[in-house]
């Protein structure tokens, strides 16, 4: 589990706001790096379902998005950085059931206030901050054997 | 099971697929809201839905799921059928209602990929 300064992989990725047929490639993508990297394969599903779900989130609330996936030796880290509106209050857009999605973001199978929260309980580590009117910021890390 | 039975049982239209029905699935999640099918879903399970986008489909792939059946006759869109193809995820397509693609199946042997739900904060 040890961490060490020994960097595996860097990379970035962007998403646009907006473009609902592209939401899930920057997950695939990562998926297939993890893969390549010899990751455990239930590592791999929990890092591509973090990111899918942020993948949704900012194709669904944000203007656009960068993510940037760094793999050490023990750890999988996922931040995504996002511009757009920023969430006004964190602990009730962290309740599961909670939603401000529309009928669009619905018929794609999501906004039904799960994303936020599949994202921290797949994670081993989850941050979020969020400034109004500027956008959300989420930290991700999966420890891996 | 090898998904040749699951098409046989549910007189299901191959929709992708035809060259890996050979797939052996033990286990079946069926939901149209993916949010649940990523919380819940287990690898190797068949995806039973009525959702039809390509969401569906990266959700699949995110999840390493065997197959997607599609019920109560839906069809896919062009997208998600060259989507599913791209990513090797077979579609099969039955008319059959969710509840009576279920209940065929679980006759037949197909379970859950979990039994219930006993805490949905800590589903992993």
């Amino acid at each position: 589990m040890g961490e060490t300064n020994q960097n595996l992989y860097s990379g970035s990725f962007n998403i646009e706001g907006g473009n609902f047929n592209s939401a899930g490639i920057v997950s695939t993508n990562i998926k297939s790096i993890l893969k390549k990297l010899g990751i455990p394969s239930d590592i791999v599903r929990k890092a591509a379902i973090v990111s899918y779900e942020a993948e949704i989130n900012v194709v669904s609330y944000a203007k656009k998005a960068i993510v940037n996936l760094m793999v050490n030796p023990g750890v999988v880290h996922i931040e995504v950085i996002d511009e757009g509106p920023g969430i006004p209050n964190i602990d009730l857009a962290m309740q599961e059931g909670y939603s401000t999605a529309d009928q669009k973001i619905r018929e794609m199978g999501f906004g039904a206030g799960m994303g936020l929260c599949n994202i921290k309980n797949y994670s081993d580590d989850f941050h979020i901050t969020s400034e109004v009117g500027k956008g959300t910021h989420l930290k991700m890390t999966i420890q891996t054997p | 099971m090898k998904l040749s039975e699951v098409k046989d049982i549910l007189e299901a239209e191959v929709i992708v697929g035809d060259d890996i029905l050979d797939l052996e699935v033990k286990t079946a999640f069926g939901a149209d809201l993916m949010s649940d099918v990523l919380a819940f879903a287990k690898a190797g399970s068949l995806l039973l839905t009525g959702l039809t986008n390509t969401q569906v489909i990266r959700t699949a792939n995110v999840l390493d799921i065997a197959a997607i059946i599609l019920v109560r006759g839906k069809k896919p869109s062009s997208e998600t059928i060259a989507l599913a193809r791209e990513l090797k995820i077979p579609i099969l397509a039955t008319k059959y209602i969710l509840f009576e693609t279920v209940g065929r199946l679980y006759m037949k042997g197909i379970v859950g990929c979990l039994p219930k739900v006993e805490n949905t904060s800590g589903r992993n």
